[in-house]
């Protein structure tokens, strides 16, 4: 088997070695350099004395049972002791922040609903009430009052809401008022965001061509 | 033991006076023990309206402050002798009372009428939460207008905030050929912002002014359509199952809505 990608790197450092390990490719493809590596060209290197081993997995994210595999080839080499396993954290941990959050109700006038991070909000936002976040505002009811999406700076915020008669938009600095011909406009789902700095307004369902992240399904 | 409802709006000039004042009569009507409480220290009206101005003594804030006992300041109506009132102070203001006395007061009144009907100010302020302290139950009085229902809107966030039950709507002031002709608000717009069950509506009806001129509540005259309403509130009050009044579907009703405004 012969092994032209580079998928492995071995670095030596004052006391020990650290194995980078190529965190875009398939898993497969990384164990079995891995292997090749340990048992066959670099075979002299790595017998000898006791070694401490840091492992080093770049943004790959893996599972506890995957590390276990890594590990077992670097034991197979008795010599090697595998000191540390340098690996973000795990996805389950990430999550909580970016999670969208869902709250029911009803903003009535004078009233203030501050959410950080993005908000799913299944009721009416009515005139002279307020809805703000720090992250994307999606509304399963009517807009009627002020939302203000993004407060801290996020220019790709959006707003989006079921029934779209806002009396104010605000995406992070920018603020926008629909003007009056809305009014006679179909009832569609609709959202709000910031385009070469102006605010635009279109149908919820080329949220798509955003060009954000959104997990777009595309159809099997 | 009785039961409190405060008649609140926000705005001023919708209706609350006249409202707490036909639901109070139009409840005694009905053969229940009602007495009306006037919270609008300073600016009292519902004295005048039920034409018990001249017959008063003591007030609320006399009450409060323990000047007098609560029945030496409790004004037996000229019509009914099982409707009361109890009048405001009109030499004070807002904050001669505390939220604590009124709920003292409206608790001792609860313990001997069927129905205390609480008239609140207009504003968010002092004399609202004086108003709503002693209150079980809310009726929000409301016209068929935006900058009323934006009031009307911030009142029921504050009530469903406090201790107060799910507030009920009353629209008032309709008027029948501006609904017709579009340029009224609709009671379905109303309701789908505001969002709270409707307990009544009121036509604009000039025998009201003419009514509360004279010191007579509306609701005693039954040629008028506002003092229906009125006696159909109180009814759902009581828990009966009234239906609506028709506004303006009904072709007959519409043309006897003309001869009442000298159109017809």
């Amino acid at each position: 088997m012969a092994v032209k990608s580079n998928h492995v790197t071995i670095k030596g450092i004052k006391d020990g070695l650290v194995f980078l390990l190529d965190d875009q490719c398939e898993l497969e493809e990384l164990l079995g350099e891995l292997r090749y590596k340990l048992e066959h060209s670099h075979q002299n290197i790595l017998t000898g004395p006791i070694i401490h081993v840091d492992v080093k997995l770049g943004s790959r994210q893996i599972s506890e049972e995957e590390k276990q595999t890594i590990l077992d080839i670097l034991k197979q080499k008795g010599n090697l002791l595998i000191r540390n396993v340098e690996s973000p954290p795990l996805a389950s941990e990430l999550v909580p922040e970016e999670k969208l959050a869902l709250k029911t109700g009803m903003v009535r006038s004078g009233q203030v609903l501050h959410h950080d991070g993005d908000l799913l909000f299944l009721g009416d936002v009515n005139p002279g009430g307020t809805i703000t976040c720090t992250g994307d505002i999606y509304i399963l009811g009517a807009l009627r009052g002020t939302a203000h999406a993004g407060v801290e700076g996020n220019e790709e915020a959006i707003i989006a809401a079921s029934y779209f008669a806002p009396t104010q938009l605000r995406i992070s600095e920018m603020i926008s008022r629909p003007p009056d011909e809305w009014e006679t406009r179909e009832t569609v789902m609709e959202f709000a965001y910031l385009k070469d700095g102006s605010m635009e307004i279109d149908k919820i369902s080329n949220i798509s061509r955003l060009g954000r992240d959104f997990n777009v399904f595309k159809g099997v | 033991m009785g039961e409190a409802i405060v008649v609140t709006s926000g705005k001023g000039g919708v209706g609350k006076t006249t409202t707490s004042a036909n639901i109070g009569t139009a409840l005694a009507l009905l053969g229940k023990k009602v007495c009306l409480v006037d919270t609008d220290i300073g600016l009292r009206n519902l004295d005048v309206v039920m034409g018990l101005e001249n017959r008063i003594i003591y007030d609320l804030c006399d009450v409060a402050e323990g000047r007098c006992r609560l029945n030496q300041a409790l004004i037996k109506d000229k019509r009914f002798d099982e409707l009361y009132m109890l009048p405001a102070a009109q030499t004070k203001d807002k904050n001669a009372v505390s939220p604590e006395q009124v709920k003292d007061i409206v608790l001792e009144l609860k313990k001997e009428f069927e129905y205390v009907i609480i008239d609140c100010p207009a504003g968010i302020e002092q004399g609202f939460k004086n108003a709503i302290a002693g209150a079980d139950k809310a009726i929000v009085v409301t016209t068929p207008e935006n900058a009323a229902v934006r009031d009307a809107d911030r009142i029921i966030g504050l009530l469903e905030s406090s201790h107060v039950e799910s507030p009920k709507l009353v629209v008032n002031r309709i008027r029948p050929n501006m609904v017709k002709s579009g340029d009224m608000l609709e009671i379905e717009d109303v309701l789908q912002v505001l969002n709270i069950d409707l307990i009544g509506i009121v036509p604009d009806d000039e025998m009201v002014i003419k009514a509360a001129n004279i010191g007579e509540p509306t609701v005693m005259n039954p040629d008028s359509q506002a003092a229906i309403a009125y006696r159909n509130i109180a009814r759902r009050i009581l828990g009966d199952t009234v239906p609506l009044m028709q506004i303006h579907q009904k072709k007959g009703m519409f043309t006897k809505f003309k001869k009442f405004f000298g159109m017809g």
